[in-house]
């Protein structure tokens, strides 16, 4: 909308006033916490201990990152996981997507309503957790594979839909002169409407990206090997074993062991979230231009 | 005779297709074995919830007994408690969520500043990219009662502290602020992309004729966000009986004291297939919430479609 540069009315100001104050609150709400656990992380324990958390950075100390990265391996370990699963699962969603997608939007192809239903139903009905865990679990043999961890996330009827409708928009006369001219289906898809897609494919690429990377679920339902956590569940059995060491610590009277356990808490949640938030700024447009993608099928 | 031949008329188009389209049917296989393999099969595992299940057996090998892990729903008395706070919450979060993201995407719109806007959305987003773990994380840094900001600011104001970890009561309005704080920003994206899809003459045209700007928002911008809003609703509508697992499992933990404000019936179900092993009861729990969203979603949808057939989701 231009907005001319001529003196508000007063609706107009009334309007922007109440814009300002009410968005620039949550604005604000959405950003303390991070601000909240950051300066925590940097305080010193004794600190932490006796004033609570800090609304305001006293008694910097960065010991607590010091521990965390003393004995890095498992946290690197965790990362590497984590970076492997999320390049591979991204890459693996998105073609699956994406190809599916774009059978299902070709005009000529006269079963795609037939099989858009059939992907589609899988969202009206489902055989709940139970069936599901027990197909992984027993039949697939998940445990302690990578794979439990790739292939529950991979395919997302949500997706595909917006593929699917994101492709239905290239003209199909496209494809026609491509068969014309001796493509085969795969090739056109690959050459053709691939490189044309490439804000759905930046927004799908964001979507499977996030669901991989901050994915503590599957990896809770699967995975019982430590050498094999994803960091988001690596953070989880930190988190709660402090927990309970402190608890322990409270019920038996015994002073805890000198490890400053809730700056490391804090710590290590700045550790794991990091990257995404870091990545955030650089992807932000795709996101939003992506999303509204999704929301032109609306 | 007769039939044979319309059979056979029926066939050959059949091979037809598969013959002239064999790359496209191939290109959706892998999609197609997802779905048959991780939802299509798993739905002939409902059976379980009829059956005593054995791990010699396995899912279709155990003996059948008949409405048995239904009645041991029924006598842990859970089933109402959860249902009703599955509902309830979604009920919060759908009507809650369609108010603040459709609201804040009208403000986003019509504030002036540029750099502004978009500052404030780049931190609206911020909680969107985070994962349950860490947004638990930070709602036990804000609440803890020893060393939480929330009682630091408390005590600095004179007033006591508060243990939310102690008052089940209180678990609701901080969860729907939780679920609000994490999705509001993504939320509103939707309807940001809705409202620069409008047609802007139609708010110039009012503006001659005399509409303030709140007059706008009121009888041009939220009408036509009407669509948008109808869908949303409609695909939350489905979800009703359906919870967010990671937001209640994440904050709530293994809490029994705030049980009756937070069991959701996907907690329940996980709780009994994880921790108890009852596999046979937490089937049928998973049954019973399916067929609640499958009736739902499809009274839903008939009654969109008489109203509005454009609005349907199918």
């Amino acid at each position: 909308m231009v907005k001319q540069k001529h003196h508000m009315s007063k609706d107009e100001l009334s309007v922007n006033i109440v814009g300002y104050v009410v968005i620039g609150l949550f604005a604000l709400v959405c950003l303390l916490p991070f601000y909240l656990i950051i300066v925590a992380s940097f305080t010193d324990e004794a600190s932490l201990i006796r004033n609570g958390y800090p609304l305001i950075p006293t008694d910097i100390s960065i010991q607590s990152y010091q521990l965390c990265l003393k004995n890095p391996v498992a946290i690197l370990q965790a990362y590497g996981t984590t970076i492997g699963i999320t390049v591979v699962g991204t890459f693996l969603s998105v073609l699956l997507a994406t190809m599916t997608g774009y059978v299902l939007s070709r005009q000529d192809f006269p079963w795609r309503n037939k099989f858009s239903f059939f992907f589609f139903f899988t969202t009206l009905f489902s055989g709940g957790l139970v069936p599901w865990y027990m197909m992984c679990v027993r039949y697939l043999n998940f445990k302690n594979s990578y794979i439990a961890i790739i292939l529950p996330l991979m395919f997302s009827v949500w997706n595909m839909i917006i593929a699917k409708s994101f492709m239905m928009g290239i003209p199909s006369a496209l494809t026609e002169s491509a068969k014309i001219d001796g493509a085969n289906d795969f090739v056109i898809y690959v050459k053709l409407i691939l490189p044309l897609s490439k804000p759905l494919i930046a927004t799908l690429s964001l979507f499977s990206a996030l669901a991989y990377w901050n994915d503590w679920y599957n990896c809770m339902l699967f995975m019982t090997d430590e050498n094999k956590f994803m960091l988001q569940y690596y953070l989880q059995r930190i988190l709660g074993s402090a927990e309970a060491m402190r608890i322990v610590a409270e019920k038996s009277g015994m002073a805890l062991p000198t490890i400053p356990l809730e700056s490391m808490k804090m710590a290590m949640t700045v550790i794991a979230t990091g990257p995404i938030v870091l990545l955030y700024p650089f992807v932000q447009r795709y996101f939003v231009k992506g999303l509204t993608i999704g929301a032109v099928k609306g | 005779m007769k039939k044979k031949a319309e059979t056979k008329k029926y066939k050959a188009p059949f091979l037809k297709t598969v013959k002239k389209h064999w790359m496209l049917l191939l290109m959706l296989a892998p999609a197609l074995l997802y779905v048959i393999i991780f939802n299509y099969i798993p739905m002939t595992g409902i059976v379980l919830a009829f059956k005593k299940y054995q791990y010699a057996g396995g899912i279709y090998g155990s003996p059948w007994n008949g409405l048995d892990n239904f009645k041991a729903l029924m006598i842990s008395g859970k089933l109402g408690q959860v249902t009703r706070n599955t509902l309830l919450y979604n009920i919060a979060f759908i009507f809650l969520g369609v108010v603040c993201e459709m609201g804040s995407a009208i403000l986003l719109n019509e504030l002036t500043n540029k750099y502004f806007k978009k500052t404030a959305q780049s931190f609206m987003f911020l909680p969107y990219f985070i994962s349950w773990v860490v947004a638990g994380a930070i709602m036990y840094n804000i609440f803890n009662y020893e060393r939480g900001v929330f009682n630091h600011i408390l005590t600095w104001l004179g007033l006591n502290p508060f243990d939310l970890y102690n008052k089940p009561a209180a678990w609701p309005p901080v969860l729907i602020f939780l679920k609000l704080w994490k999705g509001t920003g993504y939320g509103s994206v939707v309807y940001l992309a809705a409202i620069t899809g409008l047609d802007q003459e139609m708010f110039e045209a009012a503006a001659i004729d005399g509409a303030n700007a709140w007059q706008r928002i009121r009888y041009l911008t939220i009408p036509s966000l009407k669509p948008t809003m109808m869908i949303m609703v409609l695909l939350a509508i489905g979800n009703i009986f359906r919870g967010d697992f990671g937001l209640f499992y994440q904050t709530v933990k293994s809490s029994a004291l705030l049980q009756p404000m937070t069991d959701i019936i996907d907690t329940y179900v996980f709780r009994l297939l994880i921790d108890t092993g009852d596999i046979g009861v937490s089937a049928a729990a998973g049954l019973y919430q399916s067929i609640l969203c499958l009736i739902t979603i499809t009274l839903c949808n008939k009654l969109v479609k008489k109203v509005n057939p454009d609005y349907a989701l199918y």
